[in-house]
Formats: C-alpha cells, sequence, structure tokens
C-alpha cells in the first residue's frame, strides 16, 4: 500500500541513527520545519513516536523554541531545518543562542555529498555561516560518522559554557544504510582532548577572594545567567545569608534569587534600578558570579564602580580579563566555586552591616517610588506598561513563566515581573532579537507544561514572528499572549525622543485587529485599554484551556526609567524627563 | 644567514603574572593592586587590552582536520584581532598541525586571543613563546631582476647573507632566504635596489630551543 509507513523491520539508514542518538541524549521533542533533503529523515520519524516533532511556522521560530525549551529545562533544545532558505532561516535563532550561552543542538540537511560546493538547487555553505556564531560545528557527509557525532555534539553543547553546536547532514549520508554503533561516553571524550572545561576553582584563587570578601565593607554580588545554568541558586542563597551581601542580577540573571528575599536589591544596567546601579558605583568589593560585564551593565568602563575591586567567578576563562580588569578570576563552575567558598568566608549578622544596609534601604525606596504606576495609569488616565506587566506576574502568583520580546516591554518585564523562581523569567539578553518571545514561549510551554507560560511583547516583535500562533493552535501549546500595544516601536520612539530631539522616522507601526487576527487562527482573544480592565482580562486568558491573547492598548509614548544613554556610566542614569509622571 | 635565536621583547610594564603560557585553565595567581578606595582620585577604571602592545609569537596545537585554518582565521576576524602572520602545516603526528601565529597588542589582549583560541575544540594547545629563547624563520622566495651587469652584484648579497639562488633566467634570479622577519626584511631592502619582479614569504615559524617542546593535550596517542 501506499501511505502504509514502513515496518521497523527495514533496513537501518542514517535518519535512523540520528533519531536513535536523539533518543538516547534523551531528546523527547524537535523543534523543525521539513524540506526536499530532511524528506529522508521525515519519512522514518514517524517510527520513533518517543520524538515529538513540532512543525513550526518558520524555522527562525524553532530556534528560538529550542532555546525557550532548554532554558526552562536545562537540557539540550533541538531544532531541525532543510537545506539553504530554511537553514539560513535558522541563523538568527543559532546567534541568539550563542549570546545567550544557551545549550542547543541545531540540525540542518544539505544537498547530497557529490554536489556540495556546485551551488546545486537549495545549497548554501550553512556550516561557514555558523561557524562564527556556534561553539562547534559539523558537516556529515557519512552515515558511519553520525553517531559519534551526535554524541559529541550534546556533550560539547552542555559541557561547560553552554552554547549551539549545528550539524549539518548530506541527504545522501541520511539515506545511507549503516552498522556503525553508538559510542559510549569516554569514547567521546577522548576524541576531544582539547575541550576540558574547569568546573573546580583553584583553592589559592578561593582563599584570596575569601580575604576579600571578610575586609570588604560595602561588598555587592553581581548574580548573572551562569548562576541558572549551572543550577547554583540554593549555593548563591546560601554564601549571600553566611556573608549578608546584598545580591544585584543582570537580565539574564533575574530569577536566580526570590525578588523578595531580604538580601535581593535588584536588577543592573542600562535600564536597571537607579539604586541597584549606586550600589555598585559606591562598592569597594563587586563579586561577579557567571555574569560577563556586558557593556549594557556596565555602561562606561572607565566610569565603572571605580572604588572597587572585583572577584569574577565564570566557567568560560576567556571572559575573565576580556570587559574589565579583574583582581581575583576564579575559573569554575559557579557552583561548585560557592560550594568551596562559602565554608571560607566569615559568617555575618545584618546587625554587622546595619549602616550600609539602611543606605542601601533608603536608596530602594526612593527610586522605587520614582518610576512605578500603582494606579495603572500614565498621563491622561492611559495604560501604564509596568501596571500590566506587574498584574501579569501577581496573577499566577509570580510562578508562571513570563517570556519577554525585546524593546520596552523586554525591560518593563525585567523591572515589574516579580519573579521568584528560576527560569520563570526568559529573554533575549544578549542578541536582543525582536520576535523571541512568541516562538520561545513555545518551547518553554513545552518544556514545562505544569508552569503557565506567558509571552510579553511589544507590538513591533509580535508582528514580526507572529505567524506561530498557527503552531500554538495545531499542537495545543496553551502559551498566554500578552502584546503591548503603543503602536509604536517603542525603544526606538524612546531614544529618537531623548537622544534625536524627537526625531520620530520610521517609529510608528500598524498593525492588525489582533482580536481578529486571534480569531481567524481559533485563539481567544481579549483586550484592555484602561486600568481597570486589566484584571479580567489577564483572568479571562488564564481560564482558557489552550493559547489565548490579551490585547493591551497602552500609552503610546511612555518611556522606560531610568536610563542610561550610550557612551555613559551607569552613575549618569537619567530618572526622569519632562514631568515627573514619567 | 645562520640560526640566530630571537629573545622576545619583553615590555616592561607586563603584568607579572609570572606565566606567559596561557593555560586553559586560567587560574592564574592574582596580584592584589593596593585598594582604591576613595583616597585614590580621579578614579577610573583600566580597560582590558588598551595597554603599550608589543610583538607575540603564538603556537597553537590544533588538530589536522578540514576546516580548522578556517575556524582559527574566522575566530581572529570576528574578535577583531590582527594578527601579522600566520604558518601552518602539520607536525611530527600527520592528525595534528601547528600554527605559528604572530602578532602585536598587550600581554592582556594577546591572553584573550588566546583564550579565545582554546574556545575552538580543535585547538588542543596555544603558547605565548615571546619570551622564550627559540628559533625563529620564515622563508622566502624573491624573484630579483638581475642582468648580466648586476647579476654578480646580485649573487654577491646573496651570498652574505646566507641567501641561495635557486634558479637563474636572462634577466632574473629567484633567491631563496630563510630567517627571521627582520633577516628577511633586511635581505629584501637590499636587493629591492635592483628591483624584486615578484615574491613570497611563508610567514614566521618558531621552535623553542633546548630540550623543551610545546606539550598539548592528548599528545602520543
Ligand atoms: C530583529 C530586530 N530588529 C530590530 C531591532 C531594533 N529594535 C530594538 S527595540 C525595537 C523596537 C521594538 O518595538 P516593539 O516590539 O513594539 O516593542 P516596544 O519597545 O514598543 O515595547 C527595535 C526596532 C531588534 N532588537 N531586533
Amino acid at each position: 500500500m501506499l501511505h502504509e509507513s514502513k515496518p521497523r523491520g527495514r533496513t537501518r539508514i542514517g535518519a535512523d541513527v540520528l533519531c536513535e542518538g536523539l533518543r538516547r541524549q534523551g531528546v523527547d521533542v524537535i523543534f523543525g520545519y521539513p524540506g526536499g533533503v530532511l524528506l529522508p529523515l521525515y519519512d522514518v520519524l514517524g517510527d520513533y513516536p518517543e520524538l515529538r516533532h513540532v512543525l513550526v511556522r518558520h524555522e527562525q521560530g524553532a530556534a528560538h523554541a529550542a532555546d525557550g525549551y532548554a532554558r526552562v529545562t536545562g537540557r539540550v533544545g533541538v531544532c531541525l531545518a532543510t537545506s539553504g532558505p530554511g537553514a539560513t532561516n535558522l541563523v538568527t535563532g543559532i546567534a541568539n543562542a550563542m549570546l545567550d550561552s544557551i545549550p542547543m543542538v541545531a540540525i540542518t540537511g544539505n544537498v547530497a555529498a557529490a554536489l556540495l560546493g556546485k551551488d546545486a538547487f537549495q545549497e548554501i555553505d550553512i556550516t561557514g555561516i555558523t561557524l562564527p556564531m556556534t561553539k562547534h560545528n559539523y558537516l556529515v557527509r557519512d552515515a558511519n560518522e553520525l553517531p559519534h557525532v551526535i554524541a559529541e555534539a550534546f556533550h560539547i553543547a552542555q559541557t561547560g559554557r553552554p552554547g549551539p553546536v549545528h550539524i549539518d547532514i548530506t541527504k545522501d549520508a541520511l539515506q545511507q544504510e549503516t552498522q556503525a554503533p553508538h559510542p559510549d561516553a569516554e569514547t567521546v571524550l577522548a576524541a576531544i582532548p582539547g575541550f576540558r572545561p574547569t568546573f573546580e576553582g583553584h583553592p589559592r584563587q578561593l582563599r584570596l577572594a575569601a580575604k576579600l570578601i571578610d575586609e570588604a565593607r560595602r561588598p555587592v554580588i553581581l548574580a548573572g545567567h551562569g548562576i541558572l545554568l549551572s543550577g547554583a541558586w540554593d549555593q548563591l542563597r546560601e554564601f549571600a545569608e553566611k556573608t549578608q551581601i546584598p545580591v544585584t542580577h543582570t537580565l539574564l540573571g533575574i530569577g536566580a534569587m526570590d525578588e523578595t528575599h531580604p538580601l535581593s536589591y535588584g536588577y543592573m544596567g542600562m535600564h536597571g534600578w537607579k539604586h541597584v546601579n549606586r550600589a555598585i558605583q559606591s562598592s569597594d568589593l563587586l563579586i561577579a558570579l557567571g555574569m560577563r560585564f556586558d557593556d549594557r551593565v556596565t555602561g562606561k568602563v572607565s566610569a565603572y564602580a571605580t572604588g572597587a575591586r572585583i572577584i569574577h567567578v565564570d566557567i568560560d576563562p576567556a571572559e575573565i580579563g576580556k570587559n574589565v580588569s579583574v583582581d581575583v578570576p576564579i575559573v569554575g563552575d559557579v557552583g561548585r566555586v560557592l560550594d568551596a567558598l562559602t565554608p571560607l568566608v566569615a559568617a555575618r549578622q545584618p546587625e554587622d552591616r546595619a549602616g550600609y544596609f539602611a543606605e542601601l534601604a533608603d536608596w530602594r525606596r526612593g527610586s522605587e517610588a520614582r518610576s512605578w504606576h500603582g494606579s495603572g495609569a500614565w498621563r491622561d488616565g492611559l495604560l501604564s506598561a509596568d501596571y500590566v506587566v506587574e498584574q501579569i506576574g501577581a496573577a499566577a502568583d509570580h510562578d508562571a513563566t513570563l517570556v519577554a520580546d525585546v524593546g520596552q516591554n523586554q525591560m518593563w518585564v525585567a523591572r515589574y515581573g516579580g519573579f521568584r523562581r528560576p527560569h520563570s523569567h526568559l529573554s533575549s539578553g544578549g542578541l536582543g532579537t525582536m520576535g523571541y518571545a512568541l516562538p520561545a514561549a513555545m518551547g518553554a510551554a513545552v518544556g514545562r507544561p505544569d508552569k503557565e507560560t506567558w509571552a510579553i511583547c511589544g507590538d513591533g516583535g509580535f508582528q514580526m514572528t507572529m505567524q506561530q500562533l498557527g503552531t500554538l493552535v495545531q499542537e495545543h501549546i496553551p502559551v498566554k499572549i500578552a502584546i503591548l500595544d503603543n503602536t509604536k516601536l517603542g525603544m526606538i520612539r524612546q531614544w529618537q525622543e531623548l537622544i534625536y530631539s524627537g526625531n520620530y522616522h520610521s517609529s510608528h507601526l500598524m498593525g492588525p485587529d489582533y482580536l481578529k487576527l486571534a480569531e481567524a487562527y481559533g485563539i481567544a482573544a481579549f483586550r484592555a485599554t484602561t486600568p481597570d480592565e486589566v484584571p479580567a482580562a489577564i483572568e479571562a486568558a488564564r481560564a482558557i484551556d489552550g493559547p489565548a491573547l490579551v490585547h493591551f492598548r497602552i500609552a503610546d509614548e511612555q518611556n522606560v526609567f531610568p536610563f542610561m544613554p550610550a557612551g555613559k556610566g551607569l552613575s549618569d542614569l537619567i530618572e526622569e524627563w519632562g514631568g515627573a509622571d514619567e | 644567514m645562520t640560526d640566530q635565536a630571537t629573545t622576545g621583547r619583553r615590555s616592561t610594564d607586563q603584568a607579572t603574572t609570572g606565566r606567559r603560557s596561557t593555560d586553559q585553565a586560567m587560574n592564574r595567581p592574582a596580584t592584589i593592586p593596593a585598594a582604591t578606595g576613595q583616597a585614590a582620585a580621579p578614579a577610573t577604571r583600566e580597560i582590558p587590552g588598551t595597554g603599550a602592545g608589543h610583538r607575540h609569537v603564538l603556537v597553537a596545537v590544533v588538530n589536522n582536520r578540514p576546516g580548522v585554518l578556517n575556524r582559527v582565521a574566522s575566530l581572529m576576524r570576528a574578535r577583531n584581532f590582527n594578527i601579522d602572520s600566520l604558518a601552518v602545516g602539520h607536525t611530527e603526528r600527520p592528525d595534528v598541525s601547528r600554527m605559528t601565529i604572530t602578532l602585536h597588542g598587550d600581554d592582556v589582549a594577546v591572553e584573550q586571543v588566546a583564550k579565545q583560541l582554546y574556545k575552538l575544540i580543535d585547538v588542543l594547545k596555544v603558547q605565548d613563546v615571546s619570551d622564550e629563547p627559540r628559533i625563529e624563520h620564515e622563508l622566502a622566495l624573491i624573484k630579483v631582476r638581475a642582468t648580466n651587469s648586476t647579476r654578480a652584484e646580485v649573487l654577491k648579497i646573496v651570498e652574505l647573507y646566507k641567501g641561495r639562488v635557486v634558479d637563474v633566467a636572462a634577466d632574473s634570479v629567484i633567491v631563496e632566504a630563510t630567517g627571521t622577519e627582520d633577516e628577511i626584511d633586511a635581505l629584501v631592502a637590499l636587493v629591492g635596489g635592483f628591483g624584486i619582479r615578484e615574491m613570497v614569504r611563508t610567514g614566521t615559524t618558531v621552535m623553542v630551543r633546548g630540550p623543551q617542546v610545546v606539550e598539548y593535550e592528548g599528545a602520543g596517542k
């Protein structure tokens, strides 16, 4: 019969090896999209029912979904695309994973080996393209190499500093019969002697660090993504509690510590809290844990925390001394480093830091009062975005996963989402990829079906990847979408207002009727245009068993403050503009 | 040209970390500077890699696999590192290649190059040999204009520099020269007066003098 699936008894081909390899690595879902060279694979995928295939609507979304899946599960996310345009569509998502250190294996098909380099139909040198944006990549032309390559790729993607690994497989390799066995862990390790990350901190460095910590009078912890990647949130809390050192966090470090913990001091950097940046600028010791002193965090380096010594813990030696010079470098896994460091430091009581804490509390009161619209209204009663975000966070009692897009919405989410558990905040930090939220939320919801998942987007970012509404429906993925619609490319408009004297070129953006759009897909949708409509709209979306969309028509011209203009230092934050109601 | 050891120029402001070979586990001993604090005004934080640069010679031992040279070159470009020369060939082991990379930069910047190179899976070892006594050679082929009237003079200069004439034609000779970059530069300047029609240089290759060798992970397999 023509459509009958092939019996299990057929010969084993490269495509089978790939499926077996993925299963052996514990993969349960692939975000993918078929194409000519992948047909041998799609022909056997049905024989592996343990491998769920989520058919996306655009390959960029496959990569972001694998990224979102990886962030919430801590496991390697897998995406799949065909040669040529399928592969190039993945690129943005791979780059995003690279800059945020996300464990991912991206798989592409390519033309038959004999056609490589001949500009064959849908042939592109995709390994040449992904080379600078992956931890490693492979071009496989022989099915016998596949078992080893798959095992090695997964090992590299998740060991040490995580990152994306790309495997490009020729069509003939996928079709080739093979008996090649899967390698054991030892064989994999032996083949990559050049890849031996350091996990334990050097004892002498730990002692030096402990000494500085014990002597410091105004220490501040800078908690980064590394805490989450290493699963070191308990160690962070224990270290902070023992030493009584306040914890600040980077954008991707959000969730490393419960924000309601008395020692959690808040979000740092360009759009971070003024009190946090002030604490950093006046510190005498920065303890950087799994963060990389990104320019959005430091501002002008020459003016960054000039009175502070720096202890820098990172698993990637190349991050140490890259952006700022440090006093005590410690290479290692931040969880294991803290395991070894905490016993070496002196215990403190809150009273020991009474003066310091009182000053910090005072700063915090001031800066929090300045940028918060608790009533839900910005100017003229228009709906305020910070209020919307705060309400979404509170609705599920701060247990939902909130996936931000990029722009003002991203900063509002970071500042007002109210995060209490690890992996409850996802954001495209390094690449700043508009369109990230919806597909990443898709992956996050698939990875953690037990958690409510929200994609919080600007109207611009939503329109970049909204084709994934189809995926949500077809695959029954219950993502809740919040569109913060200011009919603007808000962050662009903000810069134009603040830096380019109000020359608003190309920042006004029209959009569709979002409710009708959702309706066309059969997705329940709600709208809130005033503060009092917000809670009900959120609850209505939460009550839907499946995906739902809420269109929040927020104020057009609300800005995110504070704001650090490019090229300025952390002490040059702008907190208000043209009136206290910002 | 005789084999000539070159000792790396030591920059005097070099951080006294004691070690120039950048081990993957970069837990180097820190020299903790005096407390900055209020007293040290006007306080500014130093930006790494912006100090006075000098010439460095790096050895990179890599897997001899397709694409590895591309990975190294791509990394150098992407990371905005300027290299002066890169020479590559296989070693005593056919599956292992060795690169000699020369570049300018301060110690921190060059250490950053080494650390970034280490992130490539195919890189087995990176060592900065700038402070080691070493043999540093490159090979040049220079096609020099040489007529009946000037040939003798060209040959004399070449001989003086221990170069070799490896081809003679009616109006030109090919000179083969090996030596340090500076030595070859000097020869090129001298024969330049006669007219250089074509030149090709391999880039510097290096080996540390004495019994020590560049050890690497996975060696001896
Ligand atoms: C793919 C991509 N293109 C362009 C940008 C530059 N950019 C950053 S924020 C922004 C505006 C975002 O507007 P919107 O999605 O409506 O969000 P808002 O800032 O209004 O919350 C733009 C264009 C980007 N980050 N990503």
